[in-house]
């Protein structure tokens, strides 16, 4: 299969950090921040930052709609932190689930914890909690993969894999890997159904 | 095992910063139109730049009443300063937990001699720098984030442009150098020679470098980023002039589309007054440059 055509959303945050993850796992990464470079993506990736900025830069930049779309063709998203936020039933509504913004606390109470991921394999994972949200509430449709404390840090619902903690800053691709790996299955999906 | 404080996490927040503005706020309802604007934190401040330039006398830490107005005003992060080398008032401020200290040339510095040790603290730092050499001092101290200095309060930007270059000309030089040759760089620079070879074996500052000081327009802003910024403080630029929400979003606006000329120009229109700008030869003396506080 060629390379996998990941847009990172480049509004705001840390995106390079997505970037270069998504690189070393041989996708072929592309900064987005007009409607424009949504076209022919096979995967989004909303990344860590500031939620209330990139959800403001959002609508500013007119992405919305292109990224309505690409949610509904079935293309796959990952958030991380406020990517996880701006996905939440409370703003873009991608994944059926409510996140509490800073519920961690402030920077000071910021920390790193080795978590279980479901399906990143048997050793635990090193995550990054940085001023970070955790998952209030959500359907029945959404998939725990993570929770730290109580409070799921890691959902999947759909194509939508999201989480509070942030991998793009390890050098361990395992969650990103999950994430290719629904970019990789969405793709052949789209492409038997061209066939057909 | 769960750890706190890691310099990654220190970093970590401000990576979670690129490609946003930082704005200096002197009240709550200040701090919450710069978050309405899109503003990625705030810089809980007494006074912005151009007035404790106008106002002369020791500009100190803020009164911690006002920083606790602020940070229950916004939801985004908050920072604020403490005078360079003041480590009792950095303390304070980890006690009132912000989320980042700018120890800042802009207030009158307690320390003619030492900064403070940041790698004793919690709460992550933020320092200014004119060159290399400054950043990387900063750096062997446990600043988890570099800005330029550029000339506060001025709304002029070609202090913070000369910075710039300064720094990121710097790193290119020494990413050049072979490894024997970095000893003699790190003699140059007076900084330890592990950062110096960090720095040039990356090609890169191990930290998110920001541009500050005098950004004034959103076409300042652009040009901040497209000369190596990975995000603008922005001080007395907004609230000084004539529509601070709208130089705000515009500026904003500017920073994330700093290579769409098309989206400068129409974030640039209609803004009203920009502040009023100074020369920098019209400041009266060398020891009128805030700049050259604390290097």
């Amino acid at each position: 299969m060629a390379d996998l055509r990941v847009g990172v959303l480049a509004l705001q945050g840390d995106f390079e950090a997505h970037a270069k993850t998504l690189r070393a796992l041989g996708a072929e990464p592309r900064e987005v921040r007009t409607p424009a470079q949504m076209e022919g993506l096979d995967a989004l990736v909303i990344p860590g930052g500031e939620s209330t900025t990139i959800g403001k830069q959002i609508s500013s930049a007119g992405l919305e709609t292109a990224l309505r779309a690409h949610h509904e063709a079935g293309r796959p998203i990952l958030g991380t932190c406020a990517g996880l936020i701006v996905c939440d039933a409370e703003h873009l509504g991608f994944i059926d689930a409510v996140a509490k913004r800073n519920a961690f606390g402030r920077q000071l109470q910021s920390f790193e914890a080795d978590i279980e991921v479901e399906g990143a394999g048997d050793e635990p994972l090193r995550a990054v909690f940085i001023r970070a949200p955790w998952v209030e509430s959500h359907g029945e449709g959404v998939e725990v993969l993570a929770s730290y404390d109580g409070h799921p840090v890691a959902i999947r619902e759909g194509s939508v894999l999201a989480c509070a903690f942030h991998p793009e800053l390890t050098d361990d691709p395992r969650f990103h890997a999950i994430f290719m790996a629904m970019t990789t299955a969405a793709r052949e999906r789209a492409g038997e159904e061209a066939r057909r | 095992m769960t750890e706190r404080a890691t310099f990654r996490l220190k970093t970590g927040l401000a990576e979670m910063l690129k490609g946003g503005v930082i704005m200096d706020v002197v009240t709550p309802e200040e701090a919450k139109i710069a978050e309405d604007a899109g503003a990625v934190a705030v810089m809980a401040l007494e006074r912005v730049p151009a007035d404790i330039r106008r106002d002369g006398g020791v500009a100190r830490m803020s009164d911690p009443a006002m920083i606790k107005g602020i940070q229950e005003a916004v939801s985004i992060p908050v920072m604020a300063k403490a005078r360079i080398g003041h480590f009792a008032e950095a303390q304070v401020l980890q006690a009132l937990e912000v989320d980042y200290i700018d120890e800042s040339e802009v207030l009158t510095p307690a320390d003619e001699r030492n900064h403070i040790d940041k790698l004793a603290f919690e709460v992550p730092f933020v320092c200014g720098a004119t060159n290399l050499g400054e950043a990387l001092r900063r750096l062997g101290e446990g600043a988890a984030m570099i800005r330029s200095k550029g000339e506060a309060g001025t709304g002029n930007v070609v202090e913070a442009v000369r910075h710039m270059r300064e720094i990121t000309g710097g790193i290119k030089r020494l990413a050049q150098l072979r490894p024997e040759e970095l000893a003699a760089a790190a003699k140059e620079h007076q900084a330890p020679l592990e950062v110096v070879q960090e720095v040039a074996a990356a090609g890169r500052l191990p930290v998110p470098l920001f541009c500050a000081g005098g950004i004034a327009t959103p076409a300042d802003a652009a040009l901040m980023m497209q000369l190596g910024a990975e995000g603008n403080f922005v001080g007395s630029g907004i609230f000084k002039s004539s529509d601070p929400q709208r130089r705000a979003r515009a500026i904003v606006e500017a920073t994330t589309h700093h290579n769409d000329p098309e989206r400068v120009a129409a974030a640039s229109i209609g803004l009203g007054e920009a502040m009023p700008g100074l020369e920098i030869a019209g400041l009266a003396a060398e020891d009128a440059l805030l700049q050259n506080r604390g290097a």
